[in-house]
C-alpha cells in the first residue's frame, strides 16, 4: 500500500485550486480542459485519446472477446452505458488493424414497473432510446422488466462453464479471423448495408412486440405486487437487480450472445464493492465486481468501463456530444439513508471529494479479490449454487462460524416461537443449519401468518389459502427457499412478506432442485462413497 | 456596479428533476455592486430556481458531493471552483453523476 501512502501525503496539504489556467500534463500546449484522478490535467484532444484508449486497453488485457463473437451490450440509457455505446461504435470504426472485431446487439430493459413509473413515461423513454438505438445500425432487444413472469426455469439452472481458453489460444483465434479477410460472421464493415438493414428489420419483428406494445396487465400487477411485497428499500434494489441479470441473461441465451457487456464505471462499482460486504455478499465480491464474470457458465457478463470514474465518463460525454437520457429509477429522490445502496454511495463521492484517490484505492483493492475455490463443490453440481445469484453457496459451514453464530444470536432475540409447529423440514443439511432453519422458519411463519392474516385474505386466489390455519403448508416452502439461497439473498428474501409474489420460475426450480435433494438422500446409501474402495454394493 | 450577467445553465444526468425536469435554462442576474461568483450563484439558484429538496443538490456553501460543475466546458477546478467570478454569457453546466438524481 505504499503507493496509497504516497498520494496520502500528498493530499493531506489541503487541495490548492489553480487559479490560473494549467497546461495540459501530457501535451504541454493546449489548455487543459479537466482534472481526473488526483491532479492530473489534460486537454481536450489529449482526453480523448486517453479515453479511448483506456476502453481498447481493458478489452485487450483482458482477451475474454474473441473475434467476431456475439456480444450483448446492456444500455439503461445512463451516462456510463451510453459512453460505453459510443465506444463500441468508435473502436468498431476504425481502420482495419486496430479495429475491434465482435458484433454487438443492444439490450434496454425498461424498469418503469418497479419504480412505480406511468405508462406515459415509460413509453417516452423507450422511444427516445429505441431512437438512439436505431442511430447505431447494430440490432437491439427491448425488453420490459415485466417479462420476469415469463422467464422459463432453464434460467436458473447452472450450465457447466465453457473450458477456460488460454492466451495462446486467443492469439490464434485472432491469427485465423485476420487470414480469413476479417469476415467470418458478417461484421458491420464488410456487410452491404441494405442487407444489414434487412437483417435489423427482420430482428425488429422477430422481437413479437413493437415498442409501443404495453405488457399485459396481469403481469404488471404481479410485478407491483412482487415489489410491493419487499419491505425495504435495500432488498427492493437487491431484487431488481437480480431480476434484470436473468432477464438479460434470457435473452442473450436465446438470441445466442456469448458475452454481456455492462456499463458499470469505477466510481459505481467501487459503491457496489462496499455495499456488497454490508448486504453479505463478501463471499461474491470477485464476480460482481471483477472484469469478466463467468458465473452463469455459458454467458459471461464483461465489465469495460471499470476503470473509468464517474467524472471521466460525464465529461467525455459532454464534451463529445455522447446522446444519454435519464430515468428515474428506485432511488431516485430518496434520502441518504433510504437504503444500504444509497449510503454507501453518498459515503464514497462524499470522500471521493476530499481525497480524489479514494475510488481508485478501492476500485485496486477490489482487482486483488479472487475466489477461493472449495473442493467439493463441481461446476456442474447445481445443488451448490445459489437459486437467485447464482454463486457459491456461502452457508454449508461447520459450527463455530460467524454464519451460524449470526443465526443463533437471531434465533435466540426471536424467542423460541412456534418451536413446536414447525414440521421437520426435509433439508439434508448439516446440524446446525438444520436447527436454524427450523428456528428462522419458525419466525417467518409467525411474520407470514401476520402478513398474509392482512393481506392475502382479502386478495382471494392463491394469497386466501396461505391464512394461519395453513400455515404449515406455507411454511415448507419458505424454509426451503431460504436452504437454497446464499447468504444475502436469504436476507433479501426475509424482507419479503410473501415469497409466492416471486415469478414462477424461481418456485418451480426451487421445488426442482429440493426434490432433487431428496432424492439423493434416499438413494445415499446406494450410492459408492468415495473413500469406501472395498465396498461394493449392489447396482442393478 | 457590476452591469446584470446572463448565464445560460444546463443541468443533466438527472439533476434536472429538481427543477421541473427543464434541462436549459437561460437567466439574468441581477446588477449588484461585487461581481457575481460561483458561491452567490449557487445561494442564488437555491433561491430562485430550486423547486425541491435543496439538499440534493446544494450542500452547505458548494455543490453536493457527485454533482460536476463546468464552467465554459471546463472543469471548475481549473477556473478557481467557487471563488470563479462569473462573466456575461457564460454557460455553466451541472451533471449529477449519482444514482439518486
Amino acid at each position: 500500500m505504499c503507493q496509497v501512502d504516497e498520494e496520502y501525503n500528498a493530499l493531506l496539504e489541503s487541495r490548492s485550486l489553480p487559479g490560473v489556467s494549467r497546461k495540459c500534463m501530457k501535451c504541454k500546449e493546449g489548455t487543459a480542459v479537466l482534472i481526473i484522478r488526483a491532479g492530473d490535467a489534460f486537454c481536450r484532444g489529449c482526453f480523448k485519446e486517453y479515453f479511448i484508449h483506456k476502453f481498447r486497453a481493458m478489452l485487450g488485457k483482458n482477451r475474454v472477446i474473441f473475434p467476431g463473437e456475439r456480444v450483448l451490450l446492456a444500455v439503461s440509457g445512463g451516462l456510463a452505458s451510453s459512453s460505453m455505446l459510443a465506444q463500441v461504435q468508435e473502436g468498431l470504426s476504425r481502420d482495419a488493424h486496430k479495429k475491434l472485431r465482435f458484433v454487438p446487439g443492444l439490450i434496454y430493459v425498461d424498469e418503469g414497473g418497479a419504480s412505480g413509473q406511468s405508462l406515459d413515461e415509460r413509453q417516452r423513454a423507450v422511444t427516445q432510446l429505441e431512437h438512439l438505438f436505431q442511430t447505431t445500425g447494430f440490432p437491439y432487444h427491448i425488453v420490459a422488466l415485466e417479462e420476469v413472469f415469463t422467464l422459463p426455469t432453464s434460467v436458473l439452472e447452472a450450465v457447466s462453464a465453457i473450458s477456460e481458453s488460454s492466451a495462446s489460444s486467443y492469439k490464434t483465434a485472432v491469427d485465423q479471423f485476420i487470414q480469413n479477410g476479417g469476415d467470418s460472421v458478417g461484421l458491420r464493415t464488410q456487410e452491404p448495408d441494405s442487407s444489414l438493414a434487412d437483417a435489423v428489420a427482420q430482428l425488429r419483428t422477430h422481437d413479437g412486440q413493437p415498442s409501443s406494445c404495453i405488457p399485459p396487465a396481469d403481469q404488471s400487477q404481479a410485478l407491483e405486487r412482487l415489489f410491493a411485497s419487499v419491505k425495504t428499500l435495500t432488498a427492493k434494489e437487491d431484487l431488481l437487480q437480480t431480476l434484470r441479470h436473468h432477464l438479460i441473461l434470457h435473452t442473450a441465451r436465446q438470441r445466442g450472445y456469448s458475452k454481456v457487456m455492462l456499463g458499470e464505471s469505477c466510481t459505481r462499482l467501487a459503491i457496489k464493492l462496499l455495499s456488497s460486504i454490508s448486504l453479505g455478499r463478501g463471499a461474491a465480491l470477485a464476480m460482481d465486481t471483477g472484469f469478466a464474470d463467468s458465473r452463469f457458465g455459458d454467458v459471461v457478463i464483461v465489465r469495460p468501463m471499470r476503470d473509468y470514474s464517474s467524472k471521466e465518463i460525464a465529461f467525455y460525454n459532454r464534451l463529445f456530444s455522447v446522446p444519454s437520457t435519464f430515468t428515474p429509477g428506485l432511488d431516485t429522490k430518496t434520502s441518504d439513508k433510504a437504503s444500504i445502496q444509497r449510503l454507501t454511495e453518498s459515503f464514497v463521492t462524499k470522500l471521493q471529494a476530499d481525497f480524489p484517490s479514494t475510488v481508485s484505492t478501492i476500485y485496486r483493492t477490489s482487482e486483488k479479490l479472487q475466489t477461493a475455490r472449495s473442493g467439493q463443490t463441481s461446476d456442474a453440481d447445481p445443488a451448490s449454487k445459489c437459486l437467485l445469484c447464482l454463486c457459491a453457496l456461502d452457508t454449508a459451514v461447520e459450527e463455530a462460524s460467524a454464519f451460524s453464530a449470526t443465526l443463533l444470536s437471531e434465533r435466540l432475540s426471536q424467542g423460541i416461537k412456534a418451536a413446536g409447529s414447525s414440521p421437520p423440514a426435509p433439508a439434508p443439511a448439516p446440524a446446525p443449519v438444520l436447527g436454524s432453519d427450523s428456528g428462522s422458519a419458525g419466525q417467518s411463519c409467525s411474520s407470514s401468518a401476520g402478513g398474509s392474516g392482512d393481506g392475502c385474505c382479502g386478495g382471494g386466489g392463491r394469497g386466501g389459502g396461505c391464512c394461519c390455519s395453513s400455515s404449515s403448508v406455507r411454511l415448507p416452502v419458505n424454509s426451503d427457499l431460504k436452504s437454497l439461497l446464499c447468504y444475502s439473498c436469504r436476507l433479501t428474501i426475509k424482507d419479503m412478506t410473501s415469497v409466492d409474489t416471486l415469478p414462477s420460475y424461481i418456485g418451480s426450480e426451487a421445488e426442482r432442485r429440493k426434490r432433487r435433494l431428496e432424492m439423493r438422500k434416499e438413494i445415499s446409501e446406494f450410492l459408492l462413497d468415495e473413500d469406501e474402495d472395498g465396498d461394493d454394493e449392489q447396482l442393478c | 456596479m457590476a452591469a446584470p450577467i446572463s448565464l445560460h445553465l444546463e443541468f443533466g444526468g438527472g439533476a434536472e428533476l429538481l427543477f421541473d425536469g427543464v434541462k436549459d435554462h437561460h437567466v439574468t442576474l441581477p446588477s449588484q455592486s461585487d461581481p457575481w461568483d460561483m458561491k452567490q450563484l449557487l445561494v442564488w439558484i437555491q433561491r430562485n430556481m430550486l423547486k425541491e429538496r435543496p439538499e440534493l443538490f446544494v450542500q452547505g456553501d458548494t455543490v453536493r458531493p457527485g454533482i460536476l460543475v463546468l464552467i465554459n466546458d471546463a472543469d471548475w477546478e481549473l477556473m478557481g471552483e467557487l471563488e470563479y467570478q462569473l462573466q456575461d454569457q457564460d454557460n455553466v453546466v451541472f451533471i449529477s453523476t449519482l444514482h439518486g438524481g
